[in-house]
This record gives structure tokens, C-alpha cells and sequence, in this order.
């Protein structure tokens, strides 16, 4: 069971939350644009990272506010709470830039216009070394 | 056909029809409640009102008024004599009146909050019939809940004047701790009836001498 900060909340049991997916994901600037395959990619693809992962979270039975997770997909670590909105908020994104591996985050996820903020967040070199406390307010 | 002709002419007729959510567990109740150790009960049809506001702005002001406060954070309760407003969420609060408060027993209260909201940004919605009241009492109430509650209930970190959404027996709920040894329970209608029988469950090894 992790025990998970919510921002308005404090500590609460996970049943309390739901999950919704990768964070960072904005909506194409012009979706008209796009080809199938970018609108795929946009609806379905995801990082399937190891390690420092942004995801966002919802306080389901609380506050039922939507908050930012950084946690570590191996260890469980949660690492940084932030809000909806803000930046990725360590210097990040290079995990998935140097593995091989994340090719759908590098190339796909990324393509064109589908996802600029994705690129502008990961690969910006905001050095704030470790996360901030979890639970600030 | 004759037996058409006389419709339920008045709102007193249909108000003595209804039937709270957790009035089939009613004598259950009873019999499950241990005096002076710990007793449940359900207060019916209570007057709940459901508030979105922004309570910095203006309307949020306005309501504020007629409310006696907007609670600023998780935990807190305002209110105003026997109304108070339990903070759901940053803009998202619970008014719990007193029965009589409803309009359809002449209350007005909910009318002043629409009107304190006017045209502002924000909700006004009777909630009444969406939650129903059950009242935990007694100095064993706590170890009742704590069977099926994740919160720290301890009096050093829980203190009376508290509400929270959280879980009890995994049923979503608000809880608000009335008094030292007194909490109300608020679970939406159609959870009343496993709540009740959880918390009974629940209740029940106090009916017995204390194993030493
Ligand atoms: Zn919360």
C-alpha cells in the first residue's frame, strides 16, 4: 500500500486515489492536423519507463483535486508531488533521452506537434537536484 | 377508473411517505447500540446542501455570510449556529442543516444561498437525499472505526471539529468528529445499508465482558 501525499489532503491510503496515466501529455495544438498515426500515438502512446516517472494522480474519495506524481517505477519512491500545471520538477527526462529503450518517448510520443511540451519539460535542463518536499502546501 | 381521482394533494402527505436509507437497520440498530460503551444511530433526512465557490471571490463572500464561514482547509468546519459547512475540497464544501432547514418544510435556507450566489461562479445544489447521518457515539466509538479507517483517529492528531473524506470499510464517506466521544458518519444512500451492517459488525465484541 503506498501512502500518498495529497496536496490538500496529507497522508492517505492509495485506495483513496486513482491513477490517471503519464503526466506531461498535452493536447495537440492542432489535432486537425495531424495524421492517424500521430493521433494514435497522442490517444495511446506511453513511456514505459524504469525509474523517475511523471504521473498524474486524482484524490478520488478526498479533496477529488487532480495533483502530479514523481515516483519510481522500480522502487515505488515517490519523489516529488506537484501541481497540475508546473513542470516536471527535477532534471529529468534524460532517463528516457539516454536509454535506448523509451524510443516511443523519444520519437513517437514527441512527433511533430503532437506533444511539444513533453520535449520542452524532459529535456530542460531545470536543475533543481533533488525533488522538493513532497507534501509542501 | 375512480381510483385516479385523489392525487397525494400536499407535500406533509409525501414527506410522512419517505423512508430514510438506513431505516430498515433501524431496530438493529438498537439492539447492536451498548449503553455507555457504544451506540449508533441514523438522524434522518438532515438538510445538505452541496456549495462550489471559489470562497475568495465575491460570491464565495456572499455565501460565506449566510453560511457563518467557508472553511479555508482540509479538516475544517465553519457554520453558524445549527448549520455548519464541512470543507470538501479547495472550492467544494457541505452545508448540513438541521431538517427542518429543507424548503419543503418551509426552510429557506437553500433559497438564501442561491440568492447569496446569484450570478457568480459556482453551485448551489440540494444534496439531501444524496448522503445520509449516521451518529457514533460512545467511548468505544473510535476503536469502532479504527477497524476500518486508515486516518490516525487519535484524539492528539483527530480533534473534535474535524471533518474528512476518507474510507470506512472501504465505503467512501465524510466523517466528522462531533465531540470527543461522537462522530457522524455521512455515506451516500445506497451505501447506508453495508455501512450500518459493517459498523453493527463492528460494534458488536463490546456487547461482551472484556477478554483480559
Ligand atoms: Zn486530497
Amino acid at each position: 500500500m503506498l501512502l500518498i501525499s495529497c496536496p490538500n489532503c496529507g497522508s492517505r491510503d492509495e485506495t483513496e486515489f486513482h491513477y490517471g496515466g503519464q503526466a506531461h501529455v498535452a493536447y495537440p495544438e492542432s489535432p486537425n492536423e495531424l495524421t492517424d498515426r500521430e493521433w494514435a500515438e497522442y490517444l495511446f502512446y506511453r513511456d514505459n519507463t524504469k525509474g523517475a516517472f511523471a504521473e498524474r494522480w486524482l484524490h478520488s474519495t478526498g479533496c477529488r483535486q487532480w495533483f502530479n506524481m514523481l515516483r519510481d517505477t522500480v522502487t515505488y519512491e515517490i519523489q516529488a508531488i506537484y501541481p497540475m500545471g508546473s513542470p516536471r520538477p527535477d532534471a529529468a527526462g534524460k532517463v528516457t533521452a539516454e536509454t535506448g529503450t523509451a524510443s516511443t518517448a523519444a520519437d513517437s510520443t514527441t512527433t511533430g506537434s503532437a506533444a511539444p511540451s513533453i520535449a520542452a519539460t524532459s529535456t530542460s535542463p531545470t536543475s533543481s537536484t533533488t525533488a522538493p518536499e513532497g507534501a509542501t502546501k | 377508473m375512480a381510483e385516479t381521482a385523489a392525487p397525494a394533494n400536499s407535500a406533509q402527505k409525501n414527506l410522512s411517505l419517505r423512508v430514510s436509507p438506513a431505516a430498515p437497520l433501524g431496530g438493529a440498530f438498537e439492539a447492536g447500540s451498548v449503553k455507555g460503551v457504544v451506540e449508533l444511530r441514523e438522524v434522518s433526512f438532515l438538510t445538505m446542501v452541496g456549495l462550489r465557490v471559489d470562497r475568495n471571490s465575491d460570491a464565495g463572500q456572499r455565501i460565506a455570510a449566510v453560511t457563518g464561514g467557508l472553511p479555508a482547509a482540509s479538516g475544517g468546519v465553519s457554520g453558524t449556529g445549527d448549520t455548519s459547512v464541512l470543507w470538501l475540497g479547495p472550492e467544494e464544501f457541505l452545508v448540513v442543516a438541521p431538517t427542518e432547514a429543507h424548503e419543503s418544510l418551509g426552510g429557506d435556507l437553500i433559497q438564501a444561498l442561491r440568492e447569496a450566489l446569484a450570478d457568480g461562479a459556482g453551485q448551489v445544489v440540494d444534496l439531501s437525499a444524496n448522503r445520509t447521518t449516521f451518529e457514533l457515539t460512545g467511548p468505544r466509538a473510535r476503536a469502532v472505526l479504527e477497524k476500518g479507517c486508515s486516518l490516525d483517529l487519535h484524539p492528539r492528531v483527530l480533534s473534535a471539529g474535524t471533518a474528512l473524506s476518507t474510507e470506512i470499510g472501504n465505503i467512501p464517506v465524510v466523517l466528522w468528529k462531533t465531540g470527543e466521544e461522537s462522530f457522524r458518519i455521512f455515506p451516500r444512500a445506497s451505501f447506508a445499508d453495508f455501512l450500518g451492517r459493517w459498523l453493527l459488525d463492528a460494534m458488536r465484541e463490546y456487547a461482551s465482558p472484556e477478554v483480559p
